[in-house]
C-alpha cells in the first residue's frame, strides 16, 4: 500500500511540473500551428541558467525563477522574430526541420559554453529537506515546492490568457490569424508574445527542476518527448488539457512503483523480475504512440 | 466634397494572372456604395485589396486622401476601415460577448466600448439574450449579426459587408438588408458586395457592377437598376 501511494504522491507531484512543461509547447503550437522540436532545448538553457545565477549569486535556485523567466521570454521572442517568423512562411517541412535545428544549435551551443559534464545543485534552502505525510507518502521539500510554484505559475498563464485583453486577442490569433487581423489585431507581435510566454514557462520550469534533476546539455530531449506526449495527450492546443495530461504522464513515470505494489498484492513472481524502473519513460512514449493512434486530437480536442 | 475612400485605377493579379484590371471607385461620407457581380467576378478581391490583405499590383488606393495600399490590415483597421468578411471569420468556441468585444480591439476607452456593446446589444437584441453562449452554438442567421455586430464595435468610418445575405433564408435577408438601411440613415459609410442585386442596388446611392474584374457600368443605384446590362445579366429580363 505504501509503494502505491508513494508512486502516486511522486507521480502527481512531478506531472504537476511536467504540465508546466508541456504549457509552452501547447500555447504555440495553439496559436500558430508550429511544433518547436527545440522546447525541451528552452528547458535545459532554463536549468542552466537558475543553476549558474544561483552559483554566481548565491541565491537559492527558487528564487532565480524570475529571471530565469526573463531569459526564457527574450529566448522566445527573439527565436520567433530572428528565425521562426521565416520559417511559417515556408512549407511544412521546412518548419519541422527549422526548429529541430534550433534543437541542435542550442544544444551545442550549451555544449559550448557549459561543457558535458552533469552539474547539480548541492545546496539551497529546500535541498535535503522533506516531509513525511504518512502512509509511505515521503516528500522532498524541493519536488513540493517546485509543484506548488509550477501550479501558481499555470493558473497564472491560464488567467493571462482567458481574462485579459491581450490574452484574448492571443486566443483569436490563435483561432482564425486572418480574422484576428481584420479586427487590428496585430498577429505578427501575438505569435512574438505566444513564444515569449511559451519559453518563459518552460525556463521557469526548468529553474524549478534545477534542485532535483542534474543539468547537462543533452537534459532537453527527453523533456521535448514528455511535453509531446502531453501535448497530444491533452489536445493540441488546449490549456486545461496541458494540466490533466502532464498530471497524467506524472503518474505513467511512476507505473514501476504502481507495478510493484500489483507484484506485491497478487504475489506474481514473474512481476517482480520484470526490471520496470528501467523502462520508466518507455510507458510515456508507448502512451504517446498509443494516443496519436487512437485519440489524434487527444481529450480536450480544443479547434481542431 | 472629397471622397473617404478612393480606388484609383488598381490591378489585382494571383500568381500572375489578372482578377482585378483597372478599377476605379469612390465612396463620399455618408454613402452606401454597392458592388453587384456575379461569381469569380473579382468583389471580395477588391475588398481585400482595400483591407491589404491581398497586394494590388498597380494603381493606388486612398483612404480620406492618403495613400493606404503599402500598409498592413492592422493598420488599415486602425485607420477606421472595417471589414466584415464573407467567411465571417468568427471566433466560434468564444463567446459572443468576447466576439464583440474583440471587434472593439483597436479601442483603448472602456466607456466608450461599453457604449458600443450597448449600440450593438440594441440594434441585435437576440445577441445580447446569448451574450454568454459560444459563437459556435448559434444559428447562422445569428452568426451573421454577431460578424456585422463585431464590425460595429470600433466606431468605424467605413463599414464593408462582403456579401452578408450569403447563405440567409429569405426572410433573414431582408432584416439583415433593414440593419443597412438603419446604418446607412444614421449616416454610416457603407460599401456594400452583394450577389442579392435587385434588393443591394434598392439601397445604394450608388453602384458599381463588376464583370470579370472590369467595371463595366455605374451610376446612381436605382438608375443601375434599370439599366441593360444589370437587366440582362442579373435579372433575366
Amino acid at each position: 500500500m505504501e509503494i502505491l501511494t508513494g508512486s502516486i504522491s511522486a507521480g502527481l507531484l512531478i506531472g504537476m511540473v511536467f504540465a508546466l512543461v508541456a504549457l509552452g509547447l501547447t500555447i504555440i503550437f495553439g496559436v500558430m500551428d508550429i511544433v518547436n522540436f527545440a522546447h525541451g532545448e528552452f528547458l535545459m538553457l532554463g536549468m542552466y541558467t537558475a543553476l549558474l545565477t544561483a552559483q554566481a549569486t548565491g541565491f537559492d535556485p527558487l528564487l532565480t525563477i524570475p529571471f530565469a523567466g526573463l531569459v526564457g521570454f527574450m529566448l522566445g521572442v527573439i527565436c520567433y522574430l530572428g528565425f521562426v517568423k521565416y520559417l511559417i512562411r515556408g512549407p511544412m517541412v521546412a518548419q519541422l526541420l527549422g526548429t529541430f535545428g534550433l534543437m541542435l544549435v542550442l544544444r551545442n551551443l550549451a555544449l559550448f559554453l557549459f561543457g558535458s559534464e552533469d552539474r547539480t545543485i548541492h545546496e539551497g534552502l529546500l535541498v535535503g529537506q522533506s516531509f513525511d505525510l504518512g502512509m509511505g507518502v515521503i516528500v522532498p521539500a524541493t519536488k513540493l515546492a517546485a509543484a506548488v510554484l509550477s501550479v501558481v505559475l499555470f493558473t497564472a498563464v491560464w488567467l493571462l490568457i482567458n481574462r485579459t485583453r491581450i490574452g484574448k486577442a492571443l486566443m483569436a490569433t490563435a483561432l482564425n490569424a486572418q480574422g484576428a487581423r481584420y479586427m487590428g489585431i496585430p498577429t505578427e507581435r501575438m505569435n512574438a508574445f505566444a513564444w515569449g510566454i511559451g519559453g518563459a514557462t518552460v525556463t521557469m520550469a526548468g529553474a524549478l527542476l534545477v534542485n532535483f534533476w542534474s543539468v547537462t546539455p543533452y537534459v532537453g530531449l527527453l523533456f521535448t518527448m514528455i511535453a509531446f506526449a502531453i501535448v497530444a495527450l491533452g489536445g493540441f492546443g488546449s490549456i486545461p488539457g496541458a494540466f490533466f495530461a502532464g498530471l497524467i504522464v506524472g503518474l505513467i513515470t511512476e507505473l514501476p512503483g504502481i507495478w510493484d505494489f500489483i507484484a506485491e498484492m497478487t504475489g506474481f513472481a514473474w512481476m517482480v523480475d520484470v526490471p520496470m524502473t528501467s523502462f520508466k519513460y518507455t510507458w510515456v512514449y508507448l502512451a504517446y504512440f498509443l494516443i496519436m493512434l487512437i485519440r489524434p486530437r487527444g481529450l480536450f480536442g480544443w479547434k481542431h | 466634397m472629397p471622397a473617404v475612400l478612393e480606388i484609383n485605377h488598381i490591378k489585382v493579379r494571383y500568381s500572375g494572372l489578372p482578377v482585378v484590371h483597372d478599377v476605379s471607385l469612390a465612396i463620399n461620407a455618408g454613402q452606401t456604395v454597392c458592388v453587384v457581380g456575379a461569381n469569380g467576378s473579382g468583389k471580395s478581391t477588391l475588398l481585400r485589396a482595400i483591407m491589404g490583405s491581398q497586394r494590388i499590383f498597380d494603381g493606388e488606393i486612398l483612404f480620406q486622401g492618403q495613400p493606404i495600399h503599402q500598409l498592413s490590415t492592422e493598420a488599415i483597421v486602425r485607420k477606421g476601415i472595417v471589414y466584415v468578411p464573407e467567411e465571417k471569420m468568427l471566433f466560434k468556441p468564444l463567446s459572443v460577448a468576447d466576439n464583440l468585444l474583440l471587434g472593439a480591439y483597436t479601442l483603448k476607452d472602456a466607456g466608450r466600448i461599453r457604449k458600443n456593446l450597448d449600440y450593438v446589444y440594441a440594434m441585435f437584441p437576440r445577441l445580447k439574450e446569448r451574450s454568454n453562449q459560444a459563437v459556435s452554438t448559434l444559428s447562422g442567421g445569428e452568426q451573421q449579426m454577431v460578424a456585422v455586430g463585431r464590425g460595429l464595435m470600433s466606431n468605424p468610418r467605413i463599414l464593408m459587408l462582403d456579401e452578408p445575405s450569403l447563405g440567409l433564408a429569405p426572410r433573414l435577408v431582408d432584416e439583415l438588408l433593414d440593419t443597412v438601411v438603419k446604418l446607412k440613415n444614421e449616416g454610416m459609410t457603407i460599401l456594400l458586395v452583394e450577389q442579392n442585386v435587385r434588393e443591394a442596388l434598392g439601397i445604394a446611392d450608388h453602384g458599381y457592377i463588376l464583370q470579370t474584374g472590369k467595371i463595366v457600368q455605374e451610376g446612381a443605384g436605382k438608375a443601375l437598376l434599370e439599366s441593360k446590362v444589370v437587366q440582362k445579366a442579373f435579372l433575366g429580363l
